[in-house]
């Protein structure tokens, strides 16, 4: 192995090195050594922990990472199945109340009047007068038990009944080939879901909970429930319906969560 | 004859035999170092998503081990991370079914040689002489995490859609039931990794096989062409 061999070199000193300099010092400068290795075995070790801290927020990985989730809305967008309907429960499962989720607690939750509350209709909808709580509650309603699947992991079963969203949208004169409706909620928040998912035949604007109407908590006077979206997609508190072919990111998207985020 | 010309002839002589199969060949490796980056962010991000809502009261994965500030960083690590551990496992068993790799590697496994392996790993009596040979326990902790390894996928392909895929997800049970099979997946093959991982470090030249192809193995007719293949 030529590497090893000490050839004559230009670098090398011509005298050899006076030796008894590293066999005074043997023990300090093992000691450094030990320490040395020790660090950089140290340091080795904590680099692969640190990922979690540090490479993941890197600029470059974000945006990959989001490219990924982009990547993998088109693929769930191809894997939804319009006519496949979502199991349903008998009314004995049902859990109640329904579990409360949001991004606040719910004694922050701002109750919205039913009085005076209006649902805005706004984009590709040919009739865009304000409905009231009164008549959207006498519009026609559809009753589903359906499973709640949170991204969170965690899941119940919840008894929901309201206008279908297919029929709403159609009743209003919405262009159903636009490709997202958009909601806007009274706490800020907004969500959209694919027009595939808004004609399917378990989305529903609900407004009762086991046949009372929604309480504060959970969306009163309107909410979606919807059998093919993590619960985060179904907006509470509805105070606007918005049909479009723009995208912008919602509440979670904007935050790195999944925009599809179809079950 | 000069020894040039004896060198000529024997290359000849190679090239008229038929190849000789590395231990681990070249696809083994390429997969199994691409599974093992695959398992490492689908394991340190999974804990991530686990903890928002934990199974066992008792278990919280410590910060520092996941992956992604916060959930949903942990969230797109996953479903990145599920791309690559789904196509390359199901080119690894594309690849180990096609090439009678596992057939030949993994069967059969004889109950009394399990016995003895158990009762020599006891006394710490193993030897790593022989790593084209795998013992009965190594024939099972292999078979067995690729076991987990198709029910974490499949059990992580209903969890994500349990109403697309609601045929597969009934296969399970209910939701949370799919839950813990993943966990539990998850569990075995950390518990196979545990072993996995420090038996390899223990056998230095086990890793090194992996990833240098190891010793060359049977179907070569004369000794002279192993060797060579070996040192090439």
């Amino acid at each position: 192995m030529g590497i090893h061999r000490a050839g004559r070199s230009l670098f090398r000193p011509q005298k050899p090195v006076n030796r008894d300099v590293l066999t005074a010092h043997r023990r300090l400068l093992e000691d450094i050594d030990r320490r040395g290795a020790l660090r950089g075995a140290l340091s080795l070790g904590a680099l692969t922990l640190l990922t979690g801290c540090d490479v993941t927020e890197e600029e470059p990985v974000q945006n990959a990472l989001r490219t990924v989730s982009a990547w993998n809305d088109r693929v769930q967008a191809a894997l939804f199945r319009p006519d496949h309907l979502a199991q349903t429960f008998r009314p004995d499962q049902v859990v109640k109340p329904p579990r409360f989720n949001a991004h606040y607690d719910p004694a922050e939750v701002q109750p919205v009047d039913g009085a005076s509350w209006t649902l805005e209709l706004s984009g590709l909808v040919a009739d865009k007068r304000p409905w009231t709580a009164r008549q959207i509650y006498e519009f026609p309603e559809q009753e589903i038990i359906i499973r709640h699947v949170c991204v969170e992991g965690w899941d119940y079963i919840g008894h929901w009944s309201g206008p279908n969203l297919r029929r709403f949208l159609e009743h209003v004169g919405a262009d159903v080939t636009a490709k997202y409706v958009y909601f806007h909620c009274n706490d800020d928040y907004t969500e959209s879901i694919d027009m595939a998912t808004a004609l399917h035949p378990q989305t529903i604007l609900a407004t009762r909970y086991a046949n009372d109407p929604i309480t504060d908590p959970f969306g009163y006077p309107l909410r979606l429930r919807t059998s093919t979206k993590l619960g985060y997609k179904n907006a509470k508190w509805i105070r606007g319906i918005e049909v479009t072919n723009t995208f912008t990111e919602t509440f979670w998207s904007g935050q790195g969560f999944n925009w599809f985020a179809g079950i | 004859m000069p020894p040039s010309a004896v060198k000529s002839l024997d290359r000849q002589a190679l090239q008229t035999l038929p190849k000789p199969q590395r231990l681990h060949p070249l696809p083994i490796r390429i997969m199994h170092w691409v599974n093992a980056v695959a398992v490492f962010i689908m394991i340190g991000s999974g804990w991530k998503i686990y903890d928002d809502d934990v199974i066992l009261g008792w278990l919280h994965i410590p910060e520092f081990l996941t992956i992604g500030k916060w959930a949903q960083h942990g969230l797109q690590w996953h479903f990145f991370g599920m791309w690559i551990f789904g196509l390359n496992g199901l080119a690894y068993l594309a690849y180990g079914i096609a090439t009678g790799r596992f057939r030949r590697k993994l069967f059969p496994i004889s109950l009394r040689e399990l016995l003895t392996t158990i009762g020599d790993a006891l006394r710490f009596k193993l030897t790593h002489d022989d790593l084209t040979h795998y013992n009965a326990v190594q024939k099972i902790l292999y078979l067995g995490v690729i076991i987990a390894g198709i029910l974490i996928l499949t059990s992580g392909l209903a969890l994500w859609k349990p109403v697309q895929f609601s045929a597969l997800a009934a296969l399970f049970g209910d939701f949370q039931t799919l839950r813990i099979v993943h966990f539990l997946c998850m569990a075995a093959i950390v518990g196979f990794l545990l072993v996995h991982v420090t038996l390899a470090l223990l056998v230095p030249k086990s890793v090194i096989a992996m990833v240098t192809g190891g010793p060359s193995i049977g179907q070569t007719v004369s000794g002279r062409g192993t060797v060579e293949a070996a040192s090439r």
